[in-house]
């Protein structure tokens, strides 16, 4: 029996991941929506999600005793962030009027702006709320049957942006182009929400679920 | 412009039922959520609306369920709306596996409310829904007011001050109804949609009145709509979802397929 904890910090709604990777996991997987580190610990694989502005994701984080955990996680078995769960694994956040975070990863989140705008001078809205495109910049195995440029859903308004250019895996146009996948070692982190992304989004979970950790 | 403009179709619920459900001949039971829901997702939608018009209060327990079946099922972002009028609403919707609810009569009760869910809940999940009517008369400047009751009632709220101030309170998205045209078939009020889309910083949903695809071609290049909401349209297998698409796409709007 393998096990896959979801790191429950009580940031926003966990139950689409969980049930997303319910419905991918075969029998010999058990899901488990969990809090406590030891527990975290004791999973094969572990899954950080998260949703809500960085400040209160990082207090959540301590509050909840977690900081330690998810990143003993991240070094250890496959690691799987989303949303907030990529954002918060970089050093530091415009968030909140600054806001640092995990620094698991070089660089910084930033804001897409209140006036954020496309080439052709159309207003773009933020939060980037949708379906868009994402680029498989390198290969990696959660890209497996997974078409380069199918569309995922997104909601956010800060976007990860690292000097290390070795960890992006995706990329994704909002007015600009930003990384909204990376990856290293055993931790793969995407932008975008794979459970409220369809069929795509099913087989980047069911990836993950097979994944050895190795790129 | 990569990011799709999305279309949602919304479902009416009642008692737990579909009542404007998807009426075609294969499902046998055309009040099953879970059965239009997936029906939907197959087709193409971008996300989905269940609106719950369950009129007393002791029904309302049976959204909770709803959601929950369909949530196991069907990956596509699911809102809620109808009946949501305290913290707890949002808390059963988004445990029952929602992933926006949308507020309307209660933001006008008490606009903090708004405030307050997206600082608890985050602002991804707060829809503030939006009832406006055209109360300028020919020879005035345009203007709209939010309406509540069905559009019976009026509030006398300046209907683009009000959603300048859901944007600011934390709204991460406006549905917006002309109540002029819900139910006509004559086109959105894509004079009001442009309006409100230019004043606020969030995505807007354009709602009320579609009777075919380019009203929905309309709401997205006259009106500035980020998505489009329609109901009777595809309920009644007039149009699919992915006839829709193909529509929008043969006028240059980006779709996803």
């Amino acid at each position: 029996m393998q096990s896959i904890a979801v790191i429950d910090y009580g940031m926003g709604n966990l139950r689409s991941v969980v049930k997303a990777l319910e419905h991918v996991a075969g029998k010999n997987h058990r899901i488990e929506l969990t809090s406590d580190p030891v527990r975290v610990l004791q999973a094969n694989r572990v899954v950080f999600p998260g949703q809500g502005a960085a400040g209160d994701c990082m207090r959540a984080i301590d509050e909840y005793g977690l900081r330690e955990t998810i990143i003993e996680a991240a070094t250890s078995r496959p690691f799987l962030g989303i949303c907030m769960g990529m954002q918060v694994l970089i050093e530091h956040s415009e968030e909140n009027r600054g806001t640092d975070c995990l620094g698991f990863y070089p660089g910084r989140a930033r804001y897409f702006g209140d006036n954020h705008r496309d080439s052709d001078g159309e207003k773009l809205k933020v939060p980037h709320m949708g379906w868009n495109q994402l680029y498989q910049r390198s290969r990696h195995p959660l890209w497996n049957k997974i078409d380069d440029g199918e569309r995922f859903y997104f909601v956010h308004s800060y976007y990860f942006e690292s000097d290390d250019k070795n960890l992006i895996v995706g990329e994704c146009e909002y007015g600009y182009s930003f990384t909204c996948a990376i990856a290293r070692d055993n931790v793969f982190a995407l932008q975008c929400h794979p459970e409220k992304s369809a069929e795509a989004g099913l087989q980047l979970l069911s990836n993950f679920i097979e994944w050895d950790g190795q790129s | 412009m990569p990011l799709a403009k999305r279309i949602i179709p919304c479902l009416d619920v009642d008692n737990g039922r579909v009542v404007k459900g998807v009426k075609f001949v294969e499902i046998r039971d055309a009040g099953d959520p879970v059965e239009n829901a997936r029906r939907y997702n197959q087709e193409g939608a971008d996300e989905l609306t269940f609106l719950d018009i369950t009129a007393s209060s002791d029904n309302r327990e049976t959204m909770a369920p709803v959601v929950e079946a369909v949530a196991a099922e069907v990956f596509i972002p699911l809102t809620v709306g109808g009946g949501i009028r305290e913290m707890a609403d949002i808390r059963r919707m988004l445990n029952a596996g929602a992933d926006k609810v949308s507020i309307n009569t209660a933001a006008i009760i008490n606009p903090e409310f708004v405030k307050q869910a997206a600082d608890k809940f985050g602002s991804q999940c707060i829809v503030v829904a939006v009832d406006a009517k055209k109360v300028s008369v020919d020879g005035e400047a345009d203007r709209w007011e939010i309406f509540t009751h069905g559009g019976r009632k009026s509030t006398g709220i300046d209907a683009i001050d009000w959603v300048t101030k859901m944007d600011q309170f934390g709204a991460g998205e406006i549905l917006l109804t002309s109540m002029d045209r819900d139910g006509t078939k004559t086109g959105f009020d894509n004079v009001l949609t442009r309006r409100v889309s230019e004043a606020v910083r969030v995505p807007v949903i354009a709602s009320g009145g579609v009777g075919n695809l380019q009203h929905l071609g309309d709401g997205i290049l006259e009106g500035k709509a980020d998505a489009v909401l329609a109901a009777s349209i595809f309920h009644f297998g007039e149009f699919r979802i992915s006839e829709a698409k193909a529509y929008l796409q043969a006028h240059d709007i980006e779709v996803r397929f």
